[in-house]
C-alpha cells in the first residue's frame, strides 16, 4: 500500500475541524454541520474500505507507516491488526451519529463543539493505530482534552466539578504511564511496539511497568474503585459527549490492556490475573447493585457501563481466545448499545429537561416508536441472545469458565442483576400510566433521532445474529497474541527451573 | 419445509408488529393466524413423516458464533422428539391465535398482541428444533422475552409490569444455572452440539472437577446445572413464584405460554439431554424429589385459591411436577406423553376460563361467580371435559398419561420411586378436588356477582368456542390414540429411536392391580365428594378452615414464598445497592479519592499562600532565620 490510508484516517477529521474553524459562517451553523458530517462520513467509508482491504489471515500488523520524527528516538509509526481495526471502525461509525445527534442538543457554540468532536475522532483513531508508545501516549492524552472541554463548557450545572474529577483521575494514571514509557526506553532502547513484542522486556521490570500502565488504564476503563468519575462525568456531559465517552473513550483502556499490558508484560499479566479478576468481579456485582438503586437515568447507565467493562477486563485476562475475542466483541457491542442508550436518555431529556426516573412513566402512550427502540437497547444491555450484548458476555464467561469456575459463577450472577436494573429502568420510564401531566406533550422521535437510533438498533441485532464478520476479523490476531503470551510464559518458567 | 415451519411465524410477527398500524387489525390477525396455521399443518405433516417413514433431518442454516474452539451454527434438527414438540407448539399456537381474535376484540393494541404471539411461536420453534445448546439457549431466552412482553401486555397495570419483570428475572436465575451448565459442557466436551456431547457423555462418567475445593462429578454437576435452568422455566418449587403472577397477562397467553408450551421447555430440556441425565442417578433422584414436591405443594395451594386463573396456574405447576418426576424415574417418553396430553386439556381449561372471564366482564374471582351453567352451556361442557381429562377420569387423555407416570414411578423400584408413586396418587386426588371446586364454584350454586345481572351473562362468540372444540377433541382422544406411540409399543415399536436414550430399557412388568385401579377410583369418587363438600354442605369445609386457621393461611398465602424472597433477595439487594452507592462510593472512595485530594491541595495552597503576606520585614525575618540555620549546620560540620 502506497497510499497512507491510516494517516489519512487520522488527519482527515482535523482537516475538517480546521475548515470549520476558519469558515466564515459564524452566524449560520449549517455549513459547519455539513462539513463535519461530510468529513466523518467520508472517514467512515474510508474505514470500511480499510476493513475490506484488510487481510484477516495475516497475524502481523498491516498498513504500517513509519516516519522519522525525532532522529533515533521516536518514530511516527502506525499500523493495524485484527484487534485494532474494529475499534477504528467503531470510532468512525459512532462519530457521524454523534454529529447528527448534536443538531438538537447543543444550542450555543455549536461550531466549537463540532471541532471538539472531530479533533477527538482524530485522537481516538490515532490511539488505535499507534505502534509506538510515545505516539500512543500523545494521542491517548490529547484525546482527553476535547472531552474535558465538552464536559466543562457544554455540561450541566456541576460541570466544573465533574470535569475536574475526570481530569484529576485520568491525569494521575497517565503520569505513571509516562514514567513507565520512559523507563521502557531506558531498559530496551526503543519504544517501537513491534520491536518490543520481539525483544520482550526483562521479567524483573515487568511488574512495576505493568502497574504503571494499569493505573492509567484502570482509571479509564473504569475499574472499581477508581470508577466514581464516570457517573459524574456522564451526568454533566451533553448527550453527544456521553455517547463519545461511553462508546469510544472507555474502549481505549480495554484496547490498551490487550495491546500493551498483555502484549508487553506477559509475565506480570500472568502474575496479576487474580488481582484483575477480583476487581472485575467487584465491578460487576457492586456496580450492578448500585445501578439498581439509581434515581438518575444517566447515572444508572453509567454504572451499568462500569459493570459491562468489568466483564471486559475479566475476559482479557483469561488469556483464552474465547475470553479475549469476547472482550473485544463486548467492547464493540457496548460501544453500540451504550451510545444508543445515552442517545435515548438524551431524547427525553431534550423534551422534559429532567433525568430523574421518577418524573417519567407511561411514555409508551405518547412515544410508541421511542418505546420500541429503547426496548431493543434495553435487551441488548441485559445480554439477550440475538443482540450483540449476548455474544460478548457469553464468550467472556465461557473463556473465564475455562480458567476459573468460581470467578465465572460469580460473574454470571451479574447477568441476573443486569436484567433486573435494566428492565426496572425501562418499566419506570416507559410503562405504566402517565402520572406527570407534562409528559402528555411529548412528541415521538423525529427523523434524525429515528435514523441514528435505527442504525444502532440494526447494528446491534445484525451482529447479534451474525457476529462472524467481527469475530473472524479478530481471530488470527488474538491467536497470535495468545501464542506470544504463552511462549513468553514458557520461556520464563523454563529459565526459573 | 422445516424452514417454512419455523420462519412463517417470524414473518407473521414482523408483518404484524411493524406494519400492523398500516395494514389494520383485521389484516394482522389474518396474516398471523394464517401463517401459524400453515406452520401447524406442515408440522403435522412432518410428524406423520417421522412416525411412519422414520424421517429425520439436521439442516444447517448459517454460521452463528465461531471463536476459539467454539463453533455454533443455526440449525434445525428434526427427530422424533422435536417432531412431537413441533406439533404441540404449532397446534396450540394456531388455536390460541384464532381464539385471540375474539378474546382481544376490544383491545386497542391487537396487531401488537398477535405479533407477540407469533414471535413467541417462532422462539419456541427455534428452541425445540435446535441442534445445539446455544441455540436452545437463544430460544429459551426468546420465549422468556415474549412471555415478558405478553405478561406485561397491559402496560398500564402496575401489577402486570411487576409480574412481567418478576417472570424475567426469576427465569434469569434459572438461566444462570443453565448457562453455567453450558459453560461446563463446553469445558468438558469442547463443543455445545448435541451430537458431539451426547456421543461422548459415557466417557466422562468418572471425571471429576474441582469447585471451591469440592471434588464433583462432572456429569452430576452438568445435569444439576441444566436442571436449575429447567426449574426456572418450568416453575418448579423455589423458582415457581413467577408463574402465578404471570396470570396478569391476557388469558390466551396463559393458555399458550404458561400452560401448553413454554413452561414445558424445562421438561423438554431434560428429555432432550437424556443421554447425559441417564448417567447421573443422583440428579435423577433429585429431579424426582423436586418434581413430586412441586406436584404436591402446588396442589395444596390450588385448593384454597379464589382466582380462577391462579388455580389453573398452580395446577399447571403441579402437572409439571408430574412430568419431572416421570423423567426422574427414567420414564422420559411418559413425561413427553403427559406433556402432550397436558397441552390439550390445560389449554382447554385456560381458554375455557378465559371464556368465563370474558362473560363476566373480566371478573376472575370464583366467589363472585356461580349458577351460570345454563347461561354458558358450551363453555360449561368444554370446561367439564377439560377437568375430566386433567383429573385423569378413565379413558380421557389425562388418565393414560398420569396413570402411566404413577405406574412407572412404582416400577422404578427404589425408595424415591415409591414415594413418588404415593405422592402422585395423593396429588391426583387433590387435583380432582380443586378442579371440581373450581367448576362447582364457577358454574353451580348461587349467582354471586353483584356488579352485573345473571341475564347479562351469555356465552362467548363462535370464534372463541370453535378452537376450544378442537382442544376438547384432543383432550378426549389424545391419550387413547397416542399411547402406543409414546410407549413405543405395538405397531410403533422403537418409535423414539435415538432421540431418547435409556441406559436400561424401561421395565415391561406390570405393577400390582391395586395400584392400577386406585387412582381412577379415587379420582371418580372425589367428584361426588366435591359436589357434596362445595355445594351441598359447605359447613364441613368452613369448619375445617376455622379449626385449622394457621394451615389455611399458610396455603392461602402460597407458603409465604413471595414474602420470604422479598426479604432475602429484593430488600437485601436494594439495601446493598444503596449502601455501596451512598456509603462506599460517596463517603469512602470520593472522600479519600478525588475530593479528598483536591481539598488537600486546597488546604496546603491556602497555608502556603498565608506565607505571602507582602510585608518586607517578614520576608527579611524568615531569610535571617534560614540563613542562620544553614550557617549553624555548616559550622557544626
Amino acid at each position: 500500500m502506497n497510499f497512507p490510508i491510516l494517516s489519512s484516517l487520522i488527519i482527515f477529521p482535523t482537516v475538517g475541524a480546521i475548515f470549520i474553524l476558519f469558515g466564515r459562517s459564524s452566524s449560520n451553523y449549517n455549513a459547519a454541520k455539513y462539513i463535519s458530517l461530510f468529513v466523518s462520513l467520508a472517514n467512515f467509508i474510508l474505514s470500511i474500505f480499510l476493513w475490506y482491504e484488510f487481510d484477516k489471515n495475516n497475524s502481523g500488523f498491516q498498513f504500517v507507516e513509519e516516519r522519522l520524527w525525532l532522529e533515533g528516538l521516536i518514530n511516527y509509526k502506525i499500523g493495524i491488526d485484527g484487534i485494532s481495526i474494529l475499534f477504528i471502525i467503531l470510532t468512525t461509525f459512532i462519530t457521524p451519529l454523534c454529529i447528527i445527534s448534536v443538531n438538537s442538543t447543543i444550542k450555543n457554540r455549536l461550531k466549537d463543539f463540532l471541532i471538539a468532536i472531530l479533533v477527538m475522532e482524530t485522537m481516538m483513531i490515532g490511539v488505535f493505530c499507534s505502534l509506538d508508545l510515545v505516539i500512543f501516549y500523545l494521542f491517548f492524552e490529547a484525546g482527553l482534552i476535547p472531552m474535558f472541554l465538552i464536559i466543562g463548557i457544554w455540561g450541566g450545572q456541576r460541570r466544573v466539578y465533574s470535569a475536574f474529577k475526570f481530569f484529576l483521575y485520568t491525569l494521575l494514571g497517565s503520569v505513571l504511564m509516562l514514567v513507565a514509557i520512559i523507563s521502557i526506553y531506558w531498559i530496551t532502547g526503543t519504544t517501537d511496539v513491534i520491536k518490543l513484542y520481539e525483544l520482550g522486556i526483562d521479567a524483573k521490570y515487568q511488574h512495576l511497568l505493568w502497574l504503571a500502565f494499569f493505573s492509567s488504564f484502570a482509571v479509564k476503563t473504569p475499574m472499581w474503585p477508581v470508577h466514581t468519575w464516570l457517573p459524574d462525568a456522564h451526568v454533566e456531559a451533553p448527550t453527544a459527549g456521553s455517547v463519545l465517552l461511553a462508546a469510544i473513550l472507555l474502549k481505549m483502556a480495554g484496547y490498551g490492556f490487550i495491546r500493551f499490558s498483555v502484549g508487553l508484560f506477559p509475565i506480570a499479566s500472568e502474575y496479576f490475573v487474580s488481582f484483575i479478576f477480583v476487581l472485575s468481579l467487584i465491578a460487576i456485582i457492586y456496580t450492578s447493585l448500585v445501578a439498581l438503586m439509581q434515581e438518575d437515568m444517566k447515572k444508572l447507565i453509567a454504572y451499568s457501563s462500569v459493570a459491562h467493562m468489568g466483564f471486559v477486563t475479566m475476559g482479557i485476562f483469561t488469556m483464552t481466545p474465547e475470553g479475549i475475542e469476547g472482550s473485544i466483541f463486548q467492547m464493540i457491542s457496548h460501544g453500540i448499545i451504550s451510545a444508543a442508550l445515552f442517545l435515548c436518555v438524551g431524547v427525553v431529556y431534550e423534551r422534559t429537561h429532567t433525568r430523574e426516573i421518577s418524573k417519567y412513566g407511561g411514555i409508551v402512550s405518547v412515544m410508541p416508536r421511542y418505546a420500541v427502540v429503547f426496548m431493543v437497547f434495553t435487551l441488548g444491555a441485559l445480554g439477550l441472545p440475538g443482540t450483540t450484548g449476548f455474544i460478548g458476555e457469553f464468550l467472556i464467561l465461557l473463556g473465564t469458565f475455562k480458567v476459573n469456575f468460581v470467578v465465572a459463577t460469580i460473574a454470571s450472577l451479574g447477568v441476573i442483576l443486569g436484567a433486573a436494573y435494566m428492565l426496572w429502568l425501562y418499566r419506570r420510564i416507559v410503562f405504566g400510566e402517565i402520572t406527570n401531566t407534562e409528559l402528555n406533550k411529548l412528541v415521538d422521535l423525529n427523523k434524525s433521532e429515528m435514523t441514528t437510533l435505527s442504525i444502532l438498533a440494526i447494528a446491534s441485532i445484525l451482529f447479534g445474529f451474525y457476529p462472524d464478520p467481527l469475530l473472524s476479523t479478530t481471530t488470527t490476531s488474538v491467536e497470535s497474541l495468545i501464542e506470544l503470551f504463552n511462549s513468553n510464559i514458557k520461556l520464563y518458567t523454563a529459565s526459573n527451573l | 419445509m422445516e424452514k417454512l415451519i419455523i420462519f412463517l411465524p417470524l414473518v407473521a410477527a414482523i408483518a404484524s408488529g411493524f406494519f400492523g398500524k398500516y395494514i389494520g387489525n383485521k389484516a394482522s390477525q389474518i396474516i398471523t393466524t394464517l401463517f401459524v396455521t400453515l406452520s401447524a399443518l406442515l408440522s403435522i405433516y412432518i410428524f406423520y413423516d417421522v412416525v411412519f417413514n422414520n424421517y429425520s433431518n439436521n439442516i444447517i442454516i448459517a454460521k452463528w458464533i465461531t471463536s476459539g474452539l467454539l463453533d455454533v451454527n443455526w440449525g434445525i434438527k428434526i427427530d422424533q422428539l422435536s417432531a412431537v414438540m413441533l406439533v404441540v407448539v404449532t397446534f396450540v399456537s394456531a388455536i390460541v391465535h384464532v381464539y385471540s381474535i375474539g378474546y382481544m376484540s376490544h383491545d386497542p393494541h391487537q396487531p401488537r398482541f398477535m405479533s407477540y404471539l407469533s414471535l413467541f411461536t417462532f422462539s419456541m420453534l427455534v428452541l425445540v428444533t435446535s441442534d445445539n445448546f446455544l441455540q436452545l439457549f437463544f430460544g429459551w431466552e426468546g420465549v422468556g422475552l415474549c412471555s415478558y412482553f405478553l405478561i406485561g401486555f397491559w402496560f398500564k397495570k402496575p401489577t402486570a409490569n411487576a409480574a412481567a419483570i418478576k417472570a424475567f428475572v426469576v427465569n434469569r436465575v434459572g438461566d444462570f444455572g443453565f448457562a453455567l451448565g453450558i459453560f461446563l459442557i463446553f469445558y468438558i466436551f469442547g463443543s455445545v452440539n448435541y451430537d458431539e456431547v451426547f456421543n461422548q457423555s459415557s466417557l466422562y462418567v468418572n471425571t471429576k472437577v474441582n469447585f471451591l475445593s469440592l471434588e464433583l462429578n462432572v456429569i452430576n454437576l452438568i445435569c444439576f446445572l441444566l436442571f436449575i435452568g429447567a426449574m426456572g422455566k418450568s416453575a418448579q418449587i423455589f423458582l415457581h413464584t413467577w408463574l402465578p403472577d404471570a396470570m396478569e397477562g391476557p388469558t390466551p397467553v396463559s393458555a399458550l405460554i404458561h400452560a401448553a408450551t413454554m413452561v414445558t421447555a424445562g421438561v423438554f430440556l431434560v428429555v432432550r439431554c437424556s443421554p447425559i441425565f441417564e448417567y447421573s442417578p443422583i440428579v435423577l433422584n433429585f429431579i424426582t424429589v423436586i418434581g413430586m414436591s412441586t406436584a404436591l405443594f402446588a396442589a395444596t395451594i390450588a385448593l384454597v385459591q379464589n382466582d380462577i386463573k391462579k388455580i389453573i396456574a398452580y395446577s399447571t405447576c403441579s402437572q409439571l411436577g408430574y412430568m419431572f418426576f416421570a423423567t426422574g424415574v427414567g420414564a422420559y417418553n411418559i413425561a413427553m406423553f403427559h406433556l402432550f396430553t397436558h397441552a390439550f386439556f390445560k389449554a382447554l381449561l385456560f381458554l375455557g376460563a378465559g371464556s368465563v372471564i370474558h362473560s363476566f366482564n373480566d371478573e376472575q374471582n370464583i366467589n363472585k361467580m356461580g349458577g351460570v351453567y345454563k347461561h354458558l352451556p358450551y363453555t360449561y361442557i368444554l370446561m367439564i371435559i377439560g377437568t375430566l381429562a386433567l383429573t385423569g377420569f378413565p379413558f380421557l387423555s389425562g388418565f393414560y398419561s398420569k396413570d402411566l407416570i404413577i405406574e412407572y414411578a412404582f416400577l422404578k423400584g427404589n425408595t424415591f420411586g415409591y414415594y413418588a408413586c404415593a405422592i402422585g396418587i395423593i396429588t391426583a386426588v387433590l387435583t380432582s378436588i380443586y378442579s371440581w371446586r373450581l367448576i362447582i364454584k364457577t358454574f353451580h350454586g348461587e349467582f354471586n356477582n353483584k356488579a352485573m345481572s345473571i341475564s347479562a351473562i351469555h356465552d362467548s362468540p363462535k370464534v372463541m368456542l370453535i378452537p376450544l372444540f378442537f382442544l376438547a377433541i384432543g383432550s378426549i382422544f389424545a391419550g387413547f390414540v397416542f399411547k402406543d406411540l409414546f410407549l413405543s409399543k405395538g405397531s410403533f415399536i422403537d418409535f423414539w429411536g435415538g432421540s431418547i436414550f435409556f441406559l436400561e430399557p424401561l421395565s415391561n412388568k406390570h405393577p400390582p392391580a391395586y395400584i392400577l385401579y386406585l387412582t381412577p377410583i379415587l379420582v371418580t369418587i372425589s367428584i361426588p365428594l366435591s359436589y357434596y363438600l362445595f355445594l351441598k354442605n359447605k359447613s364441613i369445609i368452613e369448619g375445617l378452615v376455622n379449626s385449622n386457621k394457621p394451615v389455611y393461611q399458610f396455603l392461602k398465602n402460597k407458603w409465604y414464598f413471595d414474602e420470604l424472597y422479598e426479604v432475602i433477595f429484593i430488600k437485601s439487594s436494594k439495601y446493598l445497592g444503596k449502601y455501596f452507592w451512598k456509603k462506599i462510593d460517596g463517603l469512602v472512595i470520593d472522600r479519600f479519592g478525588p475530593d479528598g485530594l483536591s481539598s488537600l491541595f486546597k488546604y496546603f495552597s491556602i497555608k502556603a499562600s498565608k506565607f505571602q503576606t507582602g510585608f518586607i520585614y517578614q520576608y527579611a525575618f524568615v531569610m535571617l532565620i534560614g540563613f542562620s540555620i544553614i550557617l549553624t549546620i555548616i559550622i557544626i560540620e
